[in-house]
């Protein structure tokens, strides 16, 4: 609130100089709002009224056929009373908090380490930037393959992976699927702390070895304080990600075995498009737009981001 | 200054690259070898003969269909990026209007939107307009989502264009729009290459809205193609691992290309 009202004071206040505007010369390059209106108009088309029509569908009826016909709140009804639905949502849960565990640490200490000036970097950060090329249905369909029960590489190490079958059981199938996710996001975690990191002012540690600071208080010292928001940033994008996950699901484990991996945004997919109960798929959609929100909300807040509203400015 | 070497991390790098380049390697080996060979041997050894077999299969099994329509998508969706991103970019570094901020706050917000909240609207939407399987009706929401990160990062390279190259402009009595073509545009050469290829990777990589929104084999995708290959021949693990391979030899050849654009890209999309 305060800093909607700051800009707004600042607004007419920074262009008080160029006021007596219109006379040509003092308006180039400030162009209207036109400039801007076909990608609003475009964009809001395919995402923001959407967005408020998945929340009129989810008090209809639509089997994909014909028109949606208004059922009230049925399809909540529905959802609350369905075990599969409760379910996923704590999986969903458990698959963020897995994801942000495994993740954050691994790539802040990459990405710290390939900030420095140590050689073959660019090497190795080439060969880590690969699987972020890869699209998540390759890495999938990849994964599966070197996880096959009979020919892949589980097989070969039994004594670390027993029969095999990992996707086979609840524990196994959601291990798989955290780490494959680690496999696949921590390249990019990595660089935006790699980023960060090199944007640390090396004053801090020559002031700190000089007063007597080792390496490791260093690290905990100036360089986590300072990659602070670039956390909030990544641990964000990784709820997101973890909540959303799709792809990785449907070709690894289509949710199996049984319901054990079926996590919202999957449950959603199987409701709406392969039910086809589009009512109840928006219904679930819903949900994961309010749970998406809260949660960065929280972290947010927790964090105390709002506070350094002012450093968005320069994104 | 020197710093001393961090041999720890070093160590634990090492450890990650290997999980990192072991499964990229037994992909490569695995695609050389022929499926009684790569089940005797298992995934992990050296292929001890050499055969293309594998991707002559995944070839004749639809891949150039599916790479057609997948060039097709990326194309279109960068086309309407450069088109639509660049102006409004200028708009909200530049514009004085107070719908501009507004716009720039409606595009973060976006940001968060996940394609699943909006894809049964986005659905409806294509069947009511007769889209439905037809590679257009892929192009238009995929391009629509890649906007917001794009617009982030092009307003960002334009926010570097000084005050005084537009005063030197005005000189010469120039509008909005001469001063977008003459100076702006030339200007953010970097950042337009960076959108262009994020919005390409983007396309290229999709997948919720081509399983959605199309259905015939006429409008496979590469990804839905890779998708439908393993339902088909999933114990044709050296086929399977030849068509994950076909399906990133693009991507690797643009990234071999466009390495710093999209490094640096991804860099300040936290560097801050």
């Amino acid at each position: 609130m305060t800093t909607l009202a700051t800009r707004r004071q600042a607004g007419p206040g920074g262009s008080t100089p160029s006021r007596p505007a219109r006379s040509g010369a003092s308006s180039v390059g400030r162009p209207g709002f036109a400039w801007a209106l076909p990608a609003t108009i475009f964009f809001a088309l395919f995402a923001l009224v959407p967005l408020a029509a998945v929340a009129v569908l989810s008090f209809t009826s639509w089997s994909g056929l014909g028109d949606p016909e208004f059922v009230g709140l049925e399809n909540w009804e529905t959802l609350v009373t369905d075990p599969v639905m409760v379910k996923s949502l704590w999986l969903s849960l458990l698959f963020i908090v897995l994801g942000v565990v495994t993740q954050t640490p691994l790539s802040i200490l990459l990405g710290v380490w390939a900030a420095g000036n140590q050689r073959n970097r660019a090497i190795l950060s080439a060969i880590y930037f690969v699987p972020l090329l890869l699209s998540s249905a390759a890495i999938s369909v990849l994964w599966r393959a070197l996880l096959d029960p009979n020919f892949g590489i589980p097989g070969q190490l039994s004594w670390l992976f027993g029969d095999g079958n990992l996707l086979g059981t609840q524990s196994g199938a959601i291990g798989v699927l955290i780490f494959v996710g680690m496999w696949q996001f921590t390249p990019f975690h990595t660089l935006i702390y790699q980023g960060a990191a090199k944007g640390i002012p090396t004053v801090l540690y020559q002031a700190a070895s000089i007063d007597g600071a080792g390496m490791v208080r260093q690290f905990f010292s100036i360089t986590l304080p300072q990659l602070r928001n670039t956390a909030i940033t990544s641990i964000i994008l990784m709820v997101v990600g973890g909540l959303t996950t799709f792809e990785t699901v449907l070709i690894l484990t289509n949710g199996g075995p049984g319901t054990d991996t079926t996590i919202t945004a999957f449950y959603m997919y199987q409701e709406a498009f392969q039910s086809f109960d589009f009512g109840v798929g928006s219904a679930i959609a819903l949900v994961l737009v309010v749970v998406a929100t809260l949660i960065s909300l929280v972290v947010v807040k927790v964090s105390g981001y709002d506070k350094m509203n002012s450093s968005l400015e320069g994104l | 200054m020197k710093t001393r070497p961090n041999y720890l991390a070093g160590i634990g790098s090492f450890i990650w690259l290997l999980i990192v380049a072991i499964p990229l390697y037994v992909m490569l080996s695995g695609t050389f070898q022929t499926r009684e060979e790569f089940g005797d041997n298992g995934p992990l050894s050296f292929p001890s003969s050499f055969t293309l077999q594998n991707y002559a299969d995944a070839i004749t099994s639809g891949f150039g269909r599916y790479f057609l329509n997948t060039v097709v998508v990326t194309v279109g969706v960068v086309a309407i990026v450069l088109l639509l991103v660049p102006p409004l970019s200028y708009a909200i570094v530049r514009s004085r209007s107070r719908a501009a901020s507004f716009v720039f706050r409606f595009f973060l917000l976006g940001l968060a939107i996940p394609a699943q909240a909006v894809i049964v609207p986005v659905f409806y939407l294509i069947n009511t307009v007769g889209l439905y399987d037809n590679l257009i009706g892929v192009i238009l929401p995929t391009a629509a989502f890649a906007l917001p990160i794009c617009t982030l990062i092009l307003s960002g390279t334009m926010r570097d264009i000084t005050g005084e190259l537009y005063e030197a402009m005005a000189m010469d009595g120039a509008s909005p729009a001469r001063a977008f073509f003459r100076l702006v545009l030339p200007l953010s050469k970097g950042g337009i290459s960076t959108i262009a290829v994020f919005s390409a990777l983007q396309a290229w990589n999709g997948f919720l809205f081509p399983l959605i929104l199309t259905q015939s084999e006429s409008t496979r995708v590469v990804t839905l193609g890779l998708f439908n290959f393993q339902t088909q021949y999933g114990i044709n693990i050296p086929g399977l691992l030849a068509a994950v391979t076909l399906s990133m030899v693009p991507v690797l050849l643009v990234y071999l290309f466009a390495r710093r654009a999209l490094v640096q890209g991804l860099m300040g999309a936290g560097g801050k």
